[in-house]
């Protein structure tokens, strides 16, 4: 019988049961997918492979029979961080494991523990100038109040979402979608979010939010009037006037101390909206999607007559949005009326240099939690020796290999992009709670100062050994090695 | 490349035994003397290394509508598969493969059974569990609410009186297709296969047929080779009305209420957003509340 395969599809041979996958699926076994064509082993236990070259992204590492590649087995080069590192179903037994390596002839000793955290939640800041509601208000997913809306920042709204009296304070439903809100936005899937009085996002990590259904693409480098303030001098001569427009401060070059300062002359020009001080305009036209998050998308429509008493025919007007992604060049006729016209090339690299200082709007992600003393007794018989330890800097933190934010004070309370985390890495217990890897790694010497589990300690070999259950994946290049001592150079 | 040869060793703990093979993943436990343990996990590795090969020798019956009367399957395993979901032929589509977890795991423990006087065993596959008791001996068994994250919701207390020898789970979150919905529905009876067709059968009842916020698609639109053909399995269910979850668990419980009338559960536990339905057929097999103690608390 001849095979006719479809093309999304391979056939495995891993096992006489030879399944069938289509591309993103995995066989009978949920063990080999297929991932683009090829078969991959997908496994949970994930092991951080320290990436060869820079640059090297996050993928599944092709285990194959006789394929094992030999540097991974070096100390140095391998980390097991703690996802999955709990039995995972129908296993439950997650003691755990304490892996020791040598990294530069010193032993080191990484803990290894999925932790559950009832005291955690999220820090979200959205890059959007949006209003996306009052601060303080209720954020809610599927309904349920899950955060509120908390002190924005330069040109970014930030969010807290989940916290304890979400996830264990309110009703049963309430807990439940807090806590798989939580989930999905820690392992990088979308969430969409309503804010009580304002507006709906949706927000993935690392990726641009959704306003309203409006994608951000840029967050702007200032309000118009700041604008004017930082490009005024490379206007100079080669324009006469410019209006910045913006929802929340329209800047007017030939009006603005900036201008005034540079002695650009009067031109006449006159805005529609409320002055606020000379060259800046409140409330030039409602928020919208349109130009500087107005909702205009004619320039001309925020201007009244020029005054005849200042303008002067061949007038040279740019009109040019916060963000410079949208822009016109104006002279005015005989009559004072303006008349687009292509933009001269000499302006061309000012409204550039303006869109090239508004980055890239984006949704970042903290995951914040603190470690309470029994995740800390599970590393030492001495709960609060781990806190100092960790304090002293003589302890490293990574969830999932990524670096941890420690905050300074008792505790362990810290804070991890999950964006640098590899995929995944989160899991939750319908207590409700969020389950998070952490990772403890410092000298063996000092682990056992501090009361540490050394007859559990157990060499890296042994652990890589056991090969079935394990994931390897590149770590990312921006973050620090886990393994790598403190102050030492790559 | 080589097929992957089946993994046969003891875990970690030095106590469990863990079968591995292809889609089978076996965690087997004896309880007894040191004696007895090493010759029950002796004949489960010697029996098991060649039950996928047996299977898949006669893969293509096995999934294969099942039938009322005896089938002509030669596998010991395929056997104890056939006879378990043959009560459930004449009225519903089911095919042997509906209790292949259940049937491996119970053929394991009888080999180890066979092999030695044991306390107590299990024979752990992937959730679907055959159980073993001496007189007095008891097992406490842990229960997640969904089978795609580990948590657990509550626990049962399973002794050698009660007429429980099997435990079995299924879900549309599951490794198994479902054409339910719910997210686990974990049955306990005489036999783990009985527990593994039955579990199939009362998970695809769990279901609002029609309700716009349940997805479903041809079962070999994702895995070609399916024993479901074309037949519509849920791939996500949106946030649902407590109203119709109730309703939903009722029409779960229902075949439920029906099998145990038929003896052919002890009991079942129906899980769907949260929200659990007990059915107990036998006076004594109480589910009760386990605290979470898994996972290191923070």
């Amino acid at each position: 019988m001849a095979d006719v395969l479809p093309a999304d599809t391979i056939r495995c041979d891993a096992c006489p049961v030879l399944c069938y996958i289509k591309r993103g699926q995995t066989g009978a076994c949920d063990r080999y997918g297929n991932a683009d064509g090829q078969l991959v082993r997908v496994d949970p236990h994930i092991l951080l492979d320290r990436a060869k070259s820079q640059g090297a992204p996050l993928v599944p590492f092709l285990e194959r029979e006789g394929e094992w590649d030999g540097n991974l087995v070096k100390g140095k080069e391998t980390f097991v961080t703690a996802i999955g590192a709990g039995t995972t179903y129908p296993d439950y037994k997650p003691a755990p494991f304490i892996v020791s390596s040598e990294v530069d002839g010193v032993d080191m000793v990484t803990v290894v523990t999925e932790g559950i955290f009832s005291y955690c939640g999220v820090k979200l800041k959205i890059d959007t100038d949006r209003n996306l509601g009052p601060e303080r208000n209720l954020v809610r997913a599927q309904g349920e109040p899950v955060g509120h809306v908390t002190t924005a920042e330069y040109g970014s709204q930030m969010l807290s979402l989940g916290g304890v009296h979400h996830l264990t304070g309110g009703t049963k439903s309430e807990g439940r979608v807090t806590c798989e809100t939580l989930l999905d936005l820690c392992n990088g899937k979308e969430v969409e979010l309503t804010i009580d009085e304002g507006a709906s996002v949706r927000v993935v990590a690392g990726k641009a939010p959704v306003v309203n259904g409006q994608q951000e693409e840029r967050m702007r480098v200032g309000c118009g009037s700041a604008t004017i303030g930082m490009f005024a001098k490379q206007w100079l001569g080669k324009v006469d006037d410019v209006v910045v427009v913006d929802d929340h401060i329209t800047g007017v070059l030939s009006e603005h101390q900036a201008g005034k300062f540079l002695g650009v002359r009067e031109t006449g020009i006159a805005i529609k909206g409320r002055r606020s001080t000379p060259g800046r305009y409140f409330q030039v036209a409602n928020p919208g999607t349109g130009w500087g998050g107005t909702d205009i998308s004619d320039p001309l429509t925020i201007l009244k007559p020029f005054k005849e008493k200042f303008a002067w025919p061949k007038l040279r007007l740019l009109m040019v949005s916060t963000t410079g992604e949208q822009f016109a060049y104006f002279e005015l006729d005989e009559r004072l009326q303006p008349v687009q016209k292509e933009l001269p090339s000499e302006l061309q690299e000012s409204v550039a240099r303006i869109r090239e200082n508004c980055e890239p709007a984006l949704t970042t992600v903290l995951f914040m939690a603190g470690a309470g003393g029994s995740l800390r007794a599970g590393v030492t018989e001495n709960p609060v020796k781990l806190t100092h330890s960790v304090k002293a800097s003589l302890t490293r933190v990574t969830c999932g290999g990524a670096p941890a934010y420690i905050w300074p004070g008792g505790g362990i309370t810290f804070m991890v992009d999950v964006t640098r985390m590899p995929e995944n890495a989160f899991g939750y217990v319908p207590t409700p709670a969020l389950v998070a890897p952490m990772e403890f790694t410092l000298k063996k010497e000092d682990y056992a100062a501090l009361g540490g589990h050394m007859d559990h300690v157990r060499p890296l070999s042994e652990v890589l050994a056991e090969k079935e259950r394990k994931r390897q994946v590149h770590s990312l290049p921006e973050n620090p090695w886990p393994l790598q001592p403190r102050g030492s150079k790559e | 490349m080589m097929r992957d040869p089946a993994i046969v060793r003891m875990l970690p703990d030095g106590r469990r035994l863990h079968l591995h093979d292809g889609p089978i993943d076996l965690i087997v436990k004896a309880n007894g003397t040191h004696e007895a343990i090493s010759a029950a996990y002796e004949a489960a590795a010697k029996r098991f290394v060649t039950v996928l090969d047996e299977l898949c020798g006669e893969l293509p019956l096995l999934r294969a509508q099942a039938r009322r009367d005896p089938q002509v399957l030669r596998g010991a395993v395929a056997q104890r598969m056939a006879a378990a979901v043959a009560p459930y032929a004449e009225e519903c589509f089911i095919t042997p493969m509906a209790a292949v977890a259940g049937a491996v795991a119970e053929e394991i423990l009888d080999t180890m059974t066979g092999a030695a006087q044991l306390a107590r065993a299990y024979v752990n596959n992937g959730g679907d569990i055959a159980l073993h008791f001496a007189p007095q001996e008891r097992y406490k068994v842990g229960m997640a609410e969904r089978p795609d994250r580990p948590s657990l919701f509550g626990a049962i207390e399973i002794s050698c009186a009660m007429p429980v020898r099997g435990i079995a789970t299924s879900g549309w979150r599951g490794r198994s297709f479902s054409l339910g919905i719910a997210d686990a529905v974990t049955v306990l009876a005489e036999t783990a296969a009985k527990a593994d067709a039955a579990a199939t059968i009362i998970a695809n009842g769990v279901d609002l047929p029609n309700h716009p916020a349940i997805t479903r698609v041809p079962a070999n639109e994702i895995a070609p080779d399916s024993d479901l053909g074309a037949r519509l399995v849920t791939r996500s269910v949106g946030a649902l009305s407590d109203s119709k979850i109730a309703m939903a668990l009722e029409s779960g419980a229902n075949v439920a209420r029906e099998l145990g009338a038929r003896g052919l559960i002890v009991a079942a536990a129906l899980n769907l957003q949260g929200h659990t339905r007990v059915v107990s057929a036998a006076d004594g097999c109480e589910f009760m509340e386990l605290s979470q103690r898994s996972l290191l608390h923070a």
